[in-house]
C-alpha cells in the first residue's frame, strides 16, 4: 500500500514539474506571437488576477464578504499616477522613479485598508458586505472631484515605469526581429508579479496564517477560543487584501495609459466577487480561472462578435458584446453556487474533496 | 427658515420612499435570513414594467401591473434560483443574489438603454403652496402612499395568518417548519411582498422633480441598503427610522450643498452612506438590530 502511494507520487511530481514548465515557457514566448490585441487582453486577466487573488483571501478564505475591491483598485492606480507624475500636465505628481511610485501606490492602497479596519473588525457578513459599499461611493465622489489628483471626469495619463534602465512604453525595441511595445514588455512584468502574487498568495493559505484565517470563516468564536487573534487576523487580511488591489490597480494603469473613474464603480467590485465565485472560494488556482474566465470573456465576445449568433457589434441594435459577457457571468455565478459548489478548481480537481473544505460557512449564522 | 422646512418635508417623503424599500429587504432577511443585494434590480423591473406599460392601459392599471410584474419577478428568483440551493448556507445565498442582480441589471438597462423613460403619474410638476412652504404633489403623495402601505404592512404583519407565519419562520425556522408552517410558501411570499414594494418605489424615485426612470435610477433604489444596514437588518422598525434618517439626511445635504461646497459636488448622493458608516462604528448591529448572541 505505502509502496504504490510513493511511486504515485514519485510520479506524479515530475509530470506536474513538466506541465508547470511548459506552461511557463508557452506563456513566455507568446509575445514574439500573439498581436497587441490578445496581449493586451491578457495583461487585463493578469492584472483582474492579482486583484481576485486580494478579495479570494478575504471573501474566500476569512468568509470576510467586500464589495469595496474597485475602490482599492482606484487607490492603486491613482497612487501610482500621483507617485509618479511628474506635474507637467497640471495635476498633482511627486515626480518619484516608476518603481519607487508603484511600491508607495501598493503601500498607499493597503494603508487605506488599514483605515477602514476599525471598521470592518467590527462587522459580519452582510453588514461588512453593505459597509463596503459605501468606499465605492466614497471612492467615486473623490475620484469625480478632487480634480488636482485625480484629473476628474477625464481622468489622468499613467507616466509609464522604467526599470532598471528599461522604460515600458511603446519606444521601438527590436528583440529577436519582434518589435517589442509596451504590451510586451508589460507582458513580462504581469508574468512576474503574478508569479509572485500566487506564490506568496499559496504560501499563505498554506501556512499557519492560512489555517487561521478558515477557522475564522468556519466559526469566529472556536477560533478565538482557540487561542486565534481574530481581530488582528481579520485586520490583516484586510490589509493585504488591499494591497494585492492596488498591485493589480498599478498594473491595470500602466495597461490601459489613462485612468477614468468610471471604470472603478460597483460593477468593477461585482466583477470581482464573480471572478472568486466562478474560480473558486478561498482557492489561488481559483482565482486566477475565474479572474481569466471574467476578464477575457467580453474580449472574447468583442473579438468574434461577426460570428457568434445574438451578438452584433455594439450599437447596432442587437446584444452588445459587453452585455452579453455579462450575461454570461451573471448566469455562471448562479449555476456555479447551485450545481457546482467550489469553482471551476472542483472541475480541475481529479478526486473531489469533502466540499465543506472550501465553501464559507458559519459567518453568517 | 421656509426654505428649511422645504428640504426637511422632502427628505421625509424621500426617506419614507427608501423605508419602503429597505422593508421589503428587511423582510426578506428575516424570512430567509438571505441579503438580497438584487432588490434594485426588482425596482428597476417593477418600474419598467409601469413605463412600457402606461401608454396603452393607463396609469394606475400600469402601476398595478408594475407591482405584479415586479412581484412576479421577487418569486420567480425565490423559486428557480433561491429554493434550489440546498446548502443553506446564507452567505453563498447572498452572493447569488448578486449573480441574479448582474442578469436583471444587465437585461433592464439594456432594455432601457439611454433612454428616460416617464411612468404617466397623474401629478406631473404641480406644487402644493402652504404659506411660505411650496411642495410638490408628488411628494405628498409619495408619503401618504408610502405611510399607507408601510401601515397596511405592519398591520398584516401582526394580524393575519400569513404574517404570523413570517414572524414564527423568522424566529426559528425548523420549529416553524415542525408547526406546519410552510416554509416554502413564506419565503416566496416574502420575496414577492419586497419586489411588489419595490415596484412602488420606483414610481415614487421616477416623478418629478426626478426626471424618469433612466439606469441611474438603480443607484438611487441602492441609498436603501444603507438604510437597512443602519436600522438593523432584521428590524422593520429599523428600516423605517433607516430610511427617513437616510431621505432627511440626504434632502439636506443636497439642499444646502451651496455651503457644503468644500466637499465637493454631489455631496448629497455620498450623505447616506457617510451616516451609515458613522451608525456602524457605535452600534455595529445598526440602530434596532438585535445583537446576535454568540453561540459556540
Amino acid at each position: 500500500m505505502s509502496e504504490t502511494l510513493r511511486s504515485a507520487r514519485l510520479r506524479a511530481v515530475p509530470t506536474r514539474a513538466y506541465a508547470w514548465t511548459a506552461a511557463g515557457l508557452v506563456l513566455a514566448v507568446l509575445p514574439f506571437y500573439l498581436d497587441r490585441f490578445w496581449l493586451q487582453a491578457g495583461l487585463f486577466a493578469m492584472a483582474a488576477a492579482l486583484g481576485a487573488l486580494g478579495i479570494n483571501l478575504l471573501t474566500g478564505a476569512t468568509g470576510q464578504l467586500s464589495m469595496g475591491h474597485a475602490f482599492f483598485l482606484a487607490v492603486g492606480a491613482y497612487g501610482y499616477c500621483a507617485f509618479a507624475g511628474d506635474g507637467t500636465d497640471g495635476l498633482a505628481g511627486l515626480g518619484l522613479p516608476g518603481w519607487l511610485a508603484a511600491v508607495l501606490a501598493v503601500a498607499l492602497a493597503g494603508l487605506a485598508g488599514g483605515v477602514f479596519s476599525p471598521i470592518a473588525g467590527r462587522l459580519r457578513g452582510a453588514y461588512l458586505g453593505i459597509a463596503t459599499l459605501a468606499l465605492i461611493f466614497i471612492g467615486q465622489h473623490v475620484l469625480f472631484n478632487a480634480h488636482d489628483l485625480t484629473g476628474g471626469y477625464n481622468g489622468r495619463a499613467v507616466p509609464p515605469l522604467t526599470l532598471f534602465g528599461l522604460t515600458f512604453d511603446d519606444s521601438e525595441l527590436l528583440v529577436a526581429q519582434v518589435p517589442f511595445g509596451a504590451v510586451e514588455k508589460l507582458w513580462y512584468l504581469g508574468l512576474a508579479l503574478l508569479l509572485g502574487g500566487v506564490l506568496f498568495a499559496r504560501g499563505v493559505l498554506r501556512g499557519r496564517p492560512g489555517r487561521a484565517m478558515n477557522a475564522i470563516r468556519d466559526h469566529r468564536i472556536a477560533a478565538g477560543v482557540m487561542g486565534i487573534p481574530v481581530a488582528r487576523h481579520r485586520a490583516a487580511v484586510f490589509v493585504l487584501s488591499s494591497m494585492y488591489a492596488g498591485l493589480a490597480g498599478v498594473l491595470l494603469a500602466l495597461v490601459f495609459q489613462r485612468t477614468v473613474p468610471e471604470y472603478f464603480g460597483m460593477a468593477l467590485s461585482l466583477e470581482y466577487l464573480a471572478m472568486i465565485v466562478i474560480g473558486g472560494l478561498g482557492s489561488v488556482a481559483g482565482a486566477v480561472a475565474g479572474a481569466v474566465f471574467v476578464s477575457l470573456l467580453p474580449q472574447l465576445l468583442t473579438r468574434y462578435s461577426d460570428a457568434l449568433p445574438l451578438v452584433s457589434a455594439p450599437g447596432t441594435g442587437g446584444i452588445a458584446p459587453g452585455e452579453a459577457a455579462r450575461y454570461l457571468y451573471g448566469a455562471a455565478v448562479v449555476a456555479v453556487v447551485l450545481f457546482l459548489p467550489g469553482g471551476l478548481v472542483r472541475l480541475a480537481a481529479r478526486t473531489p474533496e469533502t466540499p465543506k473544505s472550501t465553501e464559507p460557512s458559519g459567518e453568517a449564522r | 427658515m421656509s426654505t428649511f422646512a422645504e428640504f426637511l418635508i422632502n427628505g421625509v417623503s424621500l426617506g419614507s420612499i427608501y423605508a419602503l424599500i429597505a422593508l421589503g429587504f428587511v423582510v426578506i432577511f428575516r424570512a430567509t435570513e438571505v441579503v438580497n443585494f438584487a432588490h434594485a434590480s426588482l425596482l428597476l423591473a417593477g418600474g419598467y414594467v409601469t413605463a412600457v406599460l402606461h401608454d396603452d392601459i393607463g396609469f394606475w392599471p400600469a402601476l398595478l401591473a408594475g407591482v405584479a410584474g415586479a412581484a412576479l419577478v421577487g418569486a420567480a428568483v425565490e423559486f428557480l434560483v433561491m429554493r434550489r440551493h440546498r446548502g443553506g448556507d446564507h452567505s453563498v445565498l447572498a452572493i447569488v443574489t448578486i449573480g441574479v442582480d448582474i442578469l436583471l441589471a444587465t437585461e433592464l438597462t439594456r432594455r432601457i438603454g439611454t433612454d428616460i423613460l416617464a411612468l404617466g403619474d397623474p401629478w406631473g410638476d404641480a406644487v402644493v403652496t402652504v404659506g411660505p412652504v411650496t411642495i410638490a404633489e408628488t411628494r405628498i403623495a409619495a408619503l401618504l402612499a408610502a405611510a399607507l402601505l408601510i401601515t397596511a404592512f405592519l398591520l398584516a404583519f401582526r394580524y393575519t395568518s400569513w404574517g404570523v407565519a413570517m414572524r414564527a419562520a423568522a424566529e426559528r425556522q425548523e420549529t416553524a417548519a415542525l408547526m406546519g408552517i410552510r416554509l416554502g410558501r413564506v419565503s416566496l411570499g416574502a420575496w414577492a411582498v419586497a419586489g411588489g414594494l419595490a415596484a412602488v418605489a420606483a414610481l415614487f424615485l421616477t416623478v418629478f422633480p426626478t426626471p424618469g426612470l433612466e439606469r441611474a435610477t438603480s443607484l438611487a433604489a441602492l441609498k436603501a441598503f444603507p438604510a437597512a444596514i443602519l436600522g438593523g437588518l432584521d428590524s422593520t422598525t429599523g428600516a423605517l427610522v433607516g430610511g427617513l434618517l437616510v431621505g432627511v439626511t440626504e434632502s439636506l445635504a443636497t439642499g444646502y450643498q451651496g455651503d457644503l461646497a468644500f466637499l465637493g459636488r454631489g455631496i448629497g448622493d455620498l450623505a447616506p452612506y457617510l451616516v451609515m458608516v458613522a451608525v456602524l462604528l457605535i452600534r455595529p448591529a445598526g440602530l434596532f438590530g438585535t445583537k446576535e448572541p454568540a453561540r459556540v
